[in-house]
């Protein structure tokens, strides 16, 4: 038998929040080790897992065990193309968020707990293949976030914590209770089961019989469509919330400025994947009609994303509420490649291969933001620390003092720009790629934002490094051995992707065309044409 | 296959080696410490040498042999970069008469502008970063030329960008020079949207980026077709495509109305506007339209072609206007360019791809010619940038000035200077074509023998007129350590920074004759385009531009020449005449004014309005419904404690109550909201359960 390899990726973590647990609370040098080993352990396994990782494979390692019979819930593990990318960013970006943290002095052994906390959460919402214990996951993911941001906060940590609480989970009840539902009209929860019901129908069906169980109880008149509609759009905001979409995302700029370091970069780099993740996974899946009805209003919400988040981006004197809304904005382009591939036409030559493009450009976006805005996040960190001040206005100048720190960041900021060579061009040029020619005109309004992500980074640059030097800052010490560590691990991959994608597209194209597949094999797509 | 195909096929799959050796110098010098200056420019300078033994081997190659010579030699070399879907997005080199011509004079001239930077920036503290990002430049340069796909075109385009970026902001430090870098890569990449759009619809259309593939399906291959089908705005798809790419060239060859970001870019050091500002990059618009040329030409009945004419018309007179009002001597020859690269894009409107070509090779010469001794004038007199407190350097600097004069009348083309070929080259192609655009490019051209007479008049004529105002001296310098030298006489420049100047001045004085008809029929013709018919020559073009020339410059030696400024506070003679006219010029026609009032604002105001958005409306809303809820929970509190449950529920009810408050006032986070959330999602699903 093989071992439970994703189990342990997913409970190392847990194992080592346990070992801190139990150690006294003065042992920060332990609590460290400990925690970051034991984060380490999930990393290397999670290569080892790569290393045996057949992309053409389909759903992989699983693990199925019979968990609550009377249910019918399993614990049911498995990962494929469209998670194994996300499982090596949560790998990658976790130990990397602790070591952020190293010199953390006040809290130590709750912090380094409720990071590993959050990262068994984040490992089990991407390995997860039933809806129970994956929305336990899910939920885990929020409760140390809300206590990392309100013990190590800024100045507005009761506020932001508290938004980023009550909205996520406001977001997921309404998920809660669609797949409630759905459970009574399926008596299933499993993921991979409720994608072939909702394939073949049988979904709907069941459905059917539920509301007329309903209408039998309750003498009111109900309908199969409208249910299902409302079903999507409560499982759509859940999940819009989390990537953010515009207008769901004014939780994020105060829980990101709000958030220590390693929060903010866990949070940016893995926590709204969970999102975009969740459409691959669930929404797409489980709700295809009901994407293909509504897929204007959603292309309309994606570019609102990209386009709005850009400008909002552009007004802010935050440097942490610059990099946050750079995160909508990002978000946006991989929305828009996601909703791009599910877009009926017909008439666009060789379409399933735009469709490809655009969704493996959208997953490739996905792992690209994960490094860039970690990398960004960390940064502001690094020079939060020395000055105390996120505002922009009172920086100035630093490349004289910090030349390294400014080329880590000119790095960080050209890989956020998508400029070529660095990672983000190749999953923007995916997107656009695909999304061009199967939904012309939302690709060329989100085109408005490739010139405003543009203005507001350089903008940021300018004002962070360039410039006379601000003579505050005369004394500041470049980025230490350890802070250079953690950049120049996070620019590896810039350079590595940007020069030589086809690893990371190689993990991800079988997954994506099997979903794309899905769409083009829909016999009533023809019914619900897209503009 | 021939033995000289199969020769061209070895050397085609050997580009990449040109920009591969650059490349390396710029990794290695990323790394190497500020003190290792001399081996970061002996880096730099090997490695373009390499390059440039390289592209002579694959020059020397592409030349025509024998009698025979009817057909372009061109060699290709893909492969593939990713694999997406079904399909795989393909990479390639490229080797025929443009890429070999273009990148041995981007090796040649950037290895000269190398040495003379030696001396230019001697004194820099980040003199090893400079060589880097020069290295890095000199790498995507070449990688731009050498590419047979126009992404990986598009992606050494950005680079290059890029590194315009970092080289016009090399002394961060200035507030002008930040924010002319911000301005150059934010107006270039709105030209680029448009070059993005075109490379998605050829890609859409073509189903490949590839240029030209053995197999005859490349996307410039497919051109003819592309030119059959219906675009946009009355344009074929392959007008369309041409168009897009256009604007791309547009920011890029700083073409009117995106050409504000190029002046501005002479904040950078002088070999980086020698370079990357009059040589190399920013012909790579020029570059990219010739290159891209089947698509322009494939449907006769477009009107794009009219359009590339036009708009280089206009920055070539637009451009030249402005340059006779300027005192800041590189400014001049910055609005100089501008209007050159208008001449090309004229040039290649009207049709006239090989001279277009030739004039940019020309340039290329002539006007990092005239950057490297503006370059030298700058050091020569201490970091002075203004002509009026220049003069008399012909004494003192005399290497510089017979060099700079031999430019100037290269560029003010006459025969039988460079400039002079090449131009009429031009104006012959576009006299053909439309005879009003002829006439405004001959009055371009006259301005052009203009402003150099006026340039080389205040620099190098009359009396030295420096050390007279030393006191708001020297604003424009990056270099604090020298303000102490400023009451010192001008002198001539070391020979690392001269010997560039004499080599170059050797090009711009003979290499014209490359592209004349009196000579073998126009060599460069039968080189680049041989299956092009050579334009018929018409000799009033030819004689007119000579006379406007000598007319300008008559009139240049009338007003600056015959009487030389005596002093740095006297008004431009020209002022007098020409009154606010002059105002207006020296401001650039407002057109900065212009942009800063309404793109600027309206960008910026359009980013306080959607922060406004989210503050007000997004969270207004988000609050209402936090108050609506602590109201229903207070409503529900009251009914539900005060009317039906009895006491024993209350101790648990305390929480609810609590959570109800924390709703509204959003400051107080406990975790008992959630709970008490779950639990009623507990009692509903129960419900649902029972009731069914």
């Amino acid at each position: 038998m093989n071992a439970p390899i994703l189990s342990l990726i997913t409970f190392a973590p847990f194992v080592g929040a346990l070992v801190v647990l139990a150690l006294p609370k003065e042992a920060d040098r332990a609590i460290k080790w400990v925690a970051l080993v034991s984060s380490l352990i999930s990393s290397v396994l999670a290569v080892i897992a790569l290393a045996q990782f057949d992309p053409a494979g389909g759903l992989q390692f699983v693990e199925r065990v019979r968990w609550i019979p009377a249910l019918n819930v399993d614990y049911h593990l498995g990962v494929d193309g469209l998670s194994m990318g996300m499982v090596l960013l949560t790998a990658l970006i976790t130990p990397l968020a602790l070591l952020a943290h190293w010199k953390l002095i006040e809290g130590v052994k709750l912090f380094f707990v409720l990071f590993l906390f959050l990262q068994v959460g984040m490992f089990g919402v991407f390995t997860a293949l039933n809806f129970f214990h994956w929305f336990i996951f899910w939920e885990i993911g929020l409760i140390p976030m809300f206590f990392l941001i309100r013990i190590w906060g800024a100045e507005e940590r009761h506020y932001a914590s508290l938004k980023f609480f009550l909205y996520t989970l406001a977001g997921s009840l309404g998920m809660l209770l669609a797949f409630a539902f759905i459970y009574l009209a399926t008596e299933n929860f499993d993921f991979v089961a409720l994608q072939q019901q909702a394939a073949s129908g049988e979904l709907r069906r069941a459905l059917g019989v539920l509301v007329t169980d309903i209408e039998r109880v309750t003498g009111s008149e109900w309908d199969v469509g409208t249910l299902l509609n409302v079903m999507f759009w409560a499982t759509f905001l859940g999940f819009a919330i989390k990537v953010p979409i515009w207008p769901f995302h004014t939780w994020l700029p105060d829980a990101h400025t709000q958030a220590p370091t390693g929060g903010s970069m866990v949070l940016a780099a893995i926590l709204l994947k969970m999102g975009v993740y969740g459409f691959l996974r669930i929404v797409l899946p489980i709700f295809p009609d009901q994407v293909v009805a509504n897929l204007t209003p959603l292309l309309l919400l994606a570019v609102a994303s990209v386009v709005l988040g850009a400008f909002a981006a552009l007004a802010q004197n935050d440097f942490k509420r610059l990099v946050a809304y750079s995160s909508v904005n990002h978000m946006g382009y991989a929305m828009l490649g996601i909703f791009a591939a599910v877009a009926f036409a017909p008439d666009v030559k060789d379409v399933v291969n735009e469709k490809a493009a655009a969704l493996n450009g959208a997953i490739l976006q996905m792992f690209n933001h994960g490094i860039s805005s970690a990398a960004l996040f960390f940064l502001v960190g690094v020079v939060y620390e020395r000055t105390h001040t996120r505002q922009l206005d009172e920086y100035g100048g630093l490349r004289k003092v910090l030349p390294i720190y400014a080329g880590v960041l000119g790095i960080s900021m050209f890989s956020s720009l998508g400029l070529p060579g660095l990672n983000g061009f190749v999953g923007e040029f995916l997107v656009f790629k695909g999304a061009f020619p199967v939904v012309p005109w939302a690709a060329m309004l989100s085109l408005i934002g490739l010139v405003v992500t543009a203005v507001f980074l350089l903008q940021m640059m300018q004002k962070v490094c360039f410039g006379p030097l601000n003579p505050r800052w005369a004394e500041l010490p470049d980025m230490t051995g350890r802070e250079l560590f953690i950049g120049a691990v996070l620019m590896l991959f810039m350079f590595g992707i940007g020069i030589y994608p086809q690893p990371m597209l190689a993990l991800s194209n079988d997954a994506a065309l099997w979903l794309i597949g899905m769409f083009e094999q829909r016999p009533d797509a023809v019914l619900t044409m897209v503009p | 296959m021939s033995d000289h195909a199969q020769h061209l096929q070895q050397l085609a799959a050997q580009q990449w080696l040109i920009p591969f050796f650059p490349l390396v110098a710029a990794a290695i010098q990323s790394l190497l410490p500020r003190s290792a200056r001399r081996l970061s420019a002996t880096l730099t300078i090997l490695a373009m040498g390499m390059s440039c033994l390289l592209a002579a081997r694959a020059f020397w190659a592409t030349l025509p042999v024998g009698e025979q010579h009817d057909e372009v030699a061109r060699a290709f070399f893909n492969f593939t970069w990713f694999r997406f879907g079904t399909t795989a997005l393909e990479f390639g080199f490229i080797l025929d008469p443009l890429t070999a011509g273009m990148a041995l004079m981007v090796a040649f001239v950037g290895f000269w502008i190398f040495v003379n930077a030696t001396g230019y920036m001697a004194e820099d503290e980040n003199f090893t970063r400079f060589f880097c990002f020069l290295s890095l430049f000199a790498a995507s340069m070449l990688g731009l030329v050498v590419a047979n796909n126009l992404l990986l075109l598009f992606m050494c385009w950005e680079l290059v960008g890029l590194c315009s970026y970092l080289l016009i902001g090399f002394w961060y430090f200035k507030p002008s020079a930040a924010a002319a870098m911000k301005k150059a890569f934010i107006t270039t990449r709105v030209g680029d949207i448009g070059f993005f759009i075109g490379i998605l619809m050829l890609y859409q259309h073509t189903g490949t980026l590839t240029l030209y593939n053995a197999e005859g399906t490349g996307a410039l291959q497919q051109a003819g077709s592309l030119g059959q089908l219906a675009g946009w705005w009355g344009l074929s798809l392959a007008g369309t495509i041409a168009l897009m790419l256009f604007i791309g060239a547009m920011g890029k060859s700083a073409q009117f109305p995106l050409h504000v970001w190029l002046p501005d870019a002479m904040e950078g050091p002088t070999p980086v506007s020698a370079l990357i500002h009059a040589a190399t990059m920013v012909a790579a618009g020029v570059f990219m339209v010739g290159r891209m040329f089947a698509l322009f030409t494939a449907n006769a009945g477009d009107w794009v072609m009219d359009f590339v004419m036009w708009i280089g018309c206009i920055t070539a007179l637009f451009s030249a206007t402005i340059a006779v009002a300027q005192f800041d001597i590189k400014r001049v020859l910055a609005y100089s360019t501008c209007s050159q690269l208008g001449f090309m894009m004229m040039a290649l409107g009207a049709g006239g791809l090989v001279a277009g070509q030739f004039h940019l090779l020309t340039h290329a010469f002539f006007k990092a010619l005239l950057f490297l001794g503006s370059g030298c004038v700058i050091i020569g007199t201490h970091h002075e940038q203004d002509m009026r407190r220049m003069g008399g350097l012909r004494k003192y600097m005399p290497i510089t000035f017979w060099c700079y004069l031999v430019g100037m009348l290269a560029l003010a083309g006459v025969p039988p200077f460079a400039g002079f070929f090449s131009k009429d080259e031009i104006l012959v192609a576009t006299y053909h074509h439309n005879k009003l655009a002829w006439v405004l490019a001959t009055a371009a051209a006259f301005l052009t023998a203009f402003y150099m007479t006026r340039q080389m008049f205040m620099v190098f004529g009359g009396t030295w007129r420096g050390g007279q105002h030393d006191a708001h001296g020297n604003e424009t310098t990056g270099h604090d350590e020298h303000h102490g030298h400023a009451h010192h006489e001008p002198h001539e420049v070391s020979w690392n920074m001269w010997l560039p100047l004499v080599v170059l001045s050797v090009f711009a004085v003979f290499m014209g004759w490359l592209g004349t008809p009196w000579l073998a029929g126009n060599l460069f013709h039968h080189y680049l385009a041989p299956e092009m018919p050579a334009p018929e020559h018409a000799n009033i073009v030819v004689v007119l531009s000579v006379v406007v020339g000598a007319a300008g410059i008559l009139l240049g030696w009338l007003i600056y020449g015959r009487r030389p400024m005596q002093h740095a506070a006297e008004p431009d003679p020209l002022a007098g005449t020409l009154g606010g006219l002059f105002t207006v010029l020296n401001r650039k026609w407002y057109v900065d004014e212009l942009y800063e009032a309404t793109i600027v604002r309206a960008t910026q105001a359009l980013g306080t309005l959607f922060r406004a958005v989210d503050k007000l409306v997004v969270d207004g809303i988000l609050h209402a419904i936090a108050w609506i809820w602590w109201g229903v929970s207070q409503l529900f509190r009251w009914i539900g404690d005060e009317l039906i449950i009895n006491g024993g529920f209350d101790a648990g009810c305390e929480s609810v109550r609590g959570g109800g408050r924390l709703l509204a006032r959003l400051q107080n986070g406990r975790v008992q909201t959630y709970l008490r959330v779950m639990a009623l999602g507990a009692v509903v699903l129960v419900a649902i359960y029972f009731f069914r």
